[in-house]
């Protein structure tokens, strides 16, 4: 009688994993579980709770304040602001670090002799932490001290990015996106290995060339890995570049480089704000989740699997 | 339509030389198969034929022109490739009319010219699905439609039938015979399959390790096989070799036992290879006997049954022997069978290169 679980009494060719003891299978998904919930449900949570307070300077007590922290935040110009920051950011960090990428991929797809040295070597940079990579780029750059700043002077461009906020922006969009592909290269890669070389030697006897077969059957054949990329560096620009601002410019000159997550940063930690803080990062929780059905609902529809 | 001509081609890669000038004439019209064991340099001959690999050294032409240094898109050919090679993300229809499309062809003839392969090749009502919605018979039929909508010079077909079920290789074999006769576009056919080839082909190209072993009709190839090789490739089960040497009219195998020949070698003593294939060998009266074999497995296949075994008795022993038995012999391990060969259908190679004696 004990063992008669549903093993013995379903059909013989169940497939299903069954249990003897009813206990077991929540135990083994109790480590999975506790870190989802200890680390994304409760903060997530907190910072719900959070958006709704406002704490007095001195962190000794919090009035519940409903929505006026939201209320607050649609109303401040900087904080719009932010949004338009955080998009060119996003763009232009995505659309360069996977342009150069698949560039890179393509060329070495075709490298025979001293491949895999080639191919280590464009791996690297990932393995270099993003306050490290904001700060080598800095250095090349920095107006007074920079190796090409100098040169960059030197053949006339008015460079400073300490001042001009266009310049600041170009010069963390292109360290965050160089961090960046070494992944994209790795993955547009493996996808192009994956074509079968003779779909490439099929368009080539039907008369198509290079130019002509990469936009018809190479690009439309990779674009199930270029649709992950693309989540992927989206949320990489959104949220893990923090490091890259914050060693580069720390949001400046004024508020040109404050993306939404540095915002997050500086109002609840250095300003002290922490009502807002939450708030801000309820609504960035709310806007990855839109772009991310935004991505599977529409875009995804034009992938060829 | 075109003629092809390939004059002592070579292929090496680095220092190492796959292809061993190769030479071959293809009358305009000709289905040509291209047949070998794999590794024999058969594909690559063929890929050099479509420009895929670079020619090493030797002249190629098609049509009169040589096409050496020409890029696969300026040979006017069209290639079926072992795995079809189908766009995944077209349609049927575009995947047959990617390459006139390319070509600049208006729509109306491109819409044209596909309906009328597709009607061929039984592929309308498929004309809007993706590749990977067909069976296996299906896809092979795109990859033919795509190489005809193009009305090429010369098709090239690389082991196109190798995914294909037995029983659907032996349709699309026939399929692929009548299309080649119906347009009358040359073609060269690559396959390791003798059973293709010999369907297949106008002329045989039978390749081992980069070198054509004998360019010939099926029937010539198997009759007078120019080589050991040839010999021992075409023809299922293969041909019976007994190591030996000529004395007078005789050939003296290596056990001892004797077999008279029909024709008289000019040269005696040298070491010889006597070949006769299993269904020339046929059960005779004890007495008239020029072989025993005592026979040690039985293959029944209903139309015909295979004998195999070791030669035994006054006659020699230790060769090993097979003979095609017509199915109703009832033979049995164990037993001894009295054999003879017949008249001119045996074959002398020399031992040492292996050629036609």
């Amino acid at each position: 009688m004990a063992c008669a679980g549903p093993a013995s009494s379903g059909r013989p060719m169940e497939k299903r994993v069954t249990f003897d003891n009813r206990l077991l299978p929540y135990l083994l998904l109790t480590p999975q579980l506790v870190v989802t919930i200890v680390f994304f449900f409760w903060p997530a949570a907190q910072a719900l709770y959070q958006s709704l307070l406002l704490p007095d300077p001195f962190g000794l007590g919090a009035r519940f304040v409903w929505f006026s922290n939201f209320e607050y935040l649609f109303n401040d110009r900087y904080y719009l602001q932010s949004f338009v920051t955080t998009a060119v950011f996003t763009f232009f960090v995505t659309l360069v670090s996977m342009s150069v990428a698949l560039l890179f991929a393509v060329m070495a797809d075709q490298v025979i002799k001293g491949a895999g040295a080639y191919k280590t070597l464009l791996i690297w940079p990932y393995a270099v932490a993003p306050a490290v990579a904001g700060v080598m780029w800095l250095f090349m750059f920095q107006p007074s001290i920079g190796v090409i700043a100098f040169y960059m002077k030197a053949v006339g461009i008015d460079w400073n990015p300490v001042l001009d906020g266009g310049q600041a922006m170009t010069l963390v969009i292109l360290a965050a996106a160089w961090k960046q592909i070494s992944y994209n290269f790795l993955f547009f890669l493996a996808g192009l290995q994956a074509i079968p070389k003779s779909l490439i030697e099929a368009a080539a006897i039907d008369g198509a060339g290079k130019w002509h077969r990469f936009r018809t059957i190479i690009f439309p054949l990779l674009s199930p890995t270029t649709f992950f990329l693309l989540v992927v560096n989206i949320v990489y620009a959104f949220f893990e570049t923090f490091g890259i601002i914050h060693t580069m410019t720390s949001g400046g000159p004024g508020q040109s480089t404050t993306i939404l997550v540095y915002k997050v940063y500086s109002d609840g930690f250095v300003g002290q704000d922490l009502g807002s803080s939450a708030a801000q990062s309820v609504i960035l929780m709310v806007v990855v989740g839109i772009l991310t059905v935004i991505q599977f609902r529409f875009i995804e529809r034009r992938v060829h699997y | 339509m075109a003629t092809i001509s390939i004059r002592d081609v070579r292929k090496s890669y680095g220092k190492t030389e796959v292809i061993h000038g190769v030479s071959l004439d293809v009358a305009d019209g000709e289905f040509i198969v291209i047949v070998g064991p794999s590794g024999c340099g058969k594909s690559t001959l063929l890929r050099m034929v479509a420009g895929l690999e670079r020619i090493t050294a030797g002249t190629m032409e098609i049509g009169g022109r040589v096409v050496n240094d020409l890029e696969p898109r300026e040979r006017d050919i069209a290639m079926v490739f072992q795995n079809y090679a189908l766009y995944p993300h077209m349609s049927v229809f575009d995947n047959m009319a990617y390459g006139l499309k390319i070509a600049g062809k208006t729509k109306d003839e491109i819409r044209q010219r596909v309906d009328q392969a597709a009607a061929m090749l039984q592929l309308e009502p498929y004309l809007d699905r993706k590749p990977r919605a067909l069976s296996g018979g299906q896809r092979q039929r795109v990859a033919m439609g795509r190489a005809l909508v193009r009305n090429p010079a010369v098709f090239l077909f690389d082991e196109p039938l190798s995914n294909l079920d037995a029983k659907l290789r032996v349709q699309m074999r026939l399929e692929i015979k009548q299309m080649q006769r119906s347009v009358g576009t040359t073609a060269l056919y690559v396959t390791h399959d003798q059973v293709e080839a010999m369907t297949l082909a106008d002329r045989l190209v039978v390749m081992n390790a980069g070198i054509a072993e004998q360019i010939d009709t099926p029937m010539a190839v198997y009759e007078r096989p120019a080589t050991r090789f040839v010999a021992g490739f075409i023809g299922s089960p293969a041909m019976n070799i007994l190591k030996g040497s000529v004395s007078g009219s005789d050939f003296v195998l290596e056990g001892g036992g004797k077999l008279a020949l029909d024709t008289k070698p000019a040269e005696t003593g040298r070491p010889l290879l006597f070949g006769v294939r299993p269904e020339h060998l046929q059960i005779a009266a004890a007495k008239e006997a020029t072989l025993n074999l005592s026979v040690t497995a039985v293959e029944t296949l209903g139309a015909d049954t295979l004998a195999h075994g070791t030669l035994s008795g006054a006659n020699g022993a230790g060769g090993e022997l097979i003979a095609r038995l017509p199915g109703s012999a009832r033979v049995a391990p164990g037993d001894t069978l009295p054999l003879t060969v017949q008249k001119d259908m045996t074959h002398l190679f020399d031992a040492e290169t292996g050629k036609r004696v």
